[in-house]
């Protein structure tokens, strides 16, 4: 059975898409990105929109 | 196999109730004694209070250490050096804490000790105690110094990048370290005292910090330029508002155009099996990059990197426990390496959060 791993578009981590749905929110375990599952055929993850933080001045 | 039976001198210090603290938990040690020159007859704890009902040894003077497997030397700088002798003929294995024999090179001693080495033919032998660069040497090795707390964290987040050859060594290597108080030892001075310390953000040494020398030697070997650093290296350091901790921020110009995913990958493969070597490096959260604060009481050094592509320039982040990782529990790790046990024995403690 081939494995179901995409990579981090951010830091090319690993991600394991067992048991994942195309469409739901996953979390790079390395840079902590949110990645929304895009393929299961072609394992693919792409990074999800963020709000940016604001850490003030 | 029967317990490696250790002794401790410069009793009453910091670094030395912190290798007390690690080795009463380590599977393979025994404490058979700990020497002091200021508190001989009295107990342990009553110096290092942490330790009570854990350990109930008295305190011996040095001229009362008897013969060992191995001796941790914890006193400062140029004590260890005047009897180095005796103590290697106490124990086959001396592990130096202090910065007498971290340098293999007499020149590069004399130009940031300012005087000549006494013994320079020990600085030849003597190992530098970092096991993530030293490992098959500290396997043989009967003198082993102890590792410089901010060059330990600065050396650690730049070793993949010299390694690698991707350094732009014409240009600058700036290196901030911001440091603790308990780096300076438990002798208190003028500098110590409460109302001037608590609170301090100090620059207390801006230029001229003798940890370079660690860096021009380590990292040299490393980018196989050896004794001929050329690179202009800006090390600073302040002393902040902590007790423990140590954060390094060092920023180096590359020699090519890369992706941060390269570098990513540059450091998963120097670091995967490394047991103390973290990447921190997050896209939200809080504890993004390497942090200090919780890592007090552990053993690990945390990187993170972040690139400004436009520039080359990479700011590398590197934080760890200065009596640990920086100190006392890089020494277990390296007794560990010496004695070819599990490297993490005695230093599984995970740190604490909250804090
Ligand atoms: N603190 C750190 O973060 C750190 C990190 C890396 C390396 N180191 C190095 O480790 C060594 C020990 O550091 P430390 O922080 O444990 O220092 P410390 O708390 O000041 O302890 C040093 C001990 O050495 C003994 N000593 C012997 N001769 C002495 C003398 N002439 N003056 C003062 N003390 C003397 C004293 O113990 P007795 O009176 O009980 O014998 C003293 O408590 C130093 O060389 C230091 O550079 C420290
Ligand atoms: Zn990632």
């Amino acid at each position: 059975m081939s494995k179901l791993v995409a990579l981090c578009p951010e830091c090319e981590a690993e991600i394991d898409l067992q048991n994942r749905l195309v469409g739901e929110i996953v979390y790079c375990p390395d840079c902590n990105a949110e990645l929304e599952v895009t393929n299961l055929e072609q394992p693919a993850v792409a990074l999800a929109p963020r709000v940016e933080e604001d850490w003030g001045e | 196999m029967s317990q490696v039976r250790v002794a401790i001198v410069g009793g009453s210090g910091y670094t030395a109730g912190e290798l007390l603290r690690l080795l009463l938990f380590h599977p393979q040690v025994e404490i058979a004694q700990v020497a002091s020159s200021s508190h001989a007859g009295q107990y342990v704890h009553s110096l290092h209070p942490n330790l009570r009902k854990l350990c109930g040894l008295r305190l011996c003077h040095y001229d009362d250490l008897s013969t060992c497997d191995v001796i941790f030397l914890c006193m400062p700088h140029g004590t260890a050096m005047q009897a180095i002798e005796r103590y290697r003929n106490l124990a086959p294995v001396v592990i130096d804490l202090s910065a007498d024999f971290r340098l293999r090179s007499p020149d590069l001693y004399l130009r940031w000790y300012g005087k000549e080495h006494p013994q320079p033919e020990l600085l030849a032998q003597a190992v530098y105690g970092l096991p993530e660069l030293h490992r098959q040497e500290l396997r043989e090795a009967a003198l082993i110094s102890g590792t410089g707390c901010m060059a330990t964290a600065a050396i650690l987040g730049l070793a993949p990048l010299y390694r690698a050859g991707l350094v732009d060594q014409g240009l600058p290597l700036v290196v901030d370290a911001k440091v603790g108080s308990s780096a300076a030892g438990a002798t208190p001075g003028p500098g110590s005292h409460h109302p001037d310390r608590s609170g301090a953000v100090r620059s207390f040494q801006p230029t001229g910090h003798r940890h370079s020398a660690e860096l021009i030697q380590e990292l040299g070997a490393l980018a196989g330029v050896g004794g001929s650093w050329r690179q202009t290296l800006a090390f600073s350091a302040t002393a902040v508002e902590l007790v423990r901790g140590v954060l390094v921020t060092a920023q180096v110009f590359l020699n090519t155009d890369l992706d941060e995913k390269v570098i990513w990958r540059l450091y998963r493969e120097a670091y995967r099996e490394e047991p103390f070597i973290r990447l921190v490096k997050e896209r939200s959260g809080v504890y993004r990059y390497p942090e200090p604060k919780i890592l007090a009481g552990s053993n690990y050094c945390d990187i993170g990197f972040e690139l400004d592509t436009d520039q080359r320039r990479l700011v590398v982040m590197a934080a760890l426990d200065n009596l640990v990782k920086g100190a006392a529990g890089n020494a277990v790790q390296a007794l560990n390496c010496r004695f070819g046990w599990d490297e993490t024995l005695g230093l599984t403690f995970p740190g604490l959060h909250p804090i």
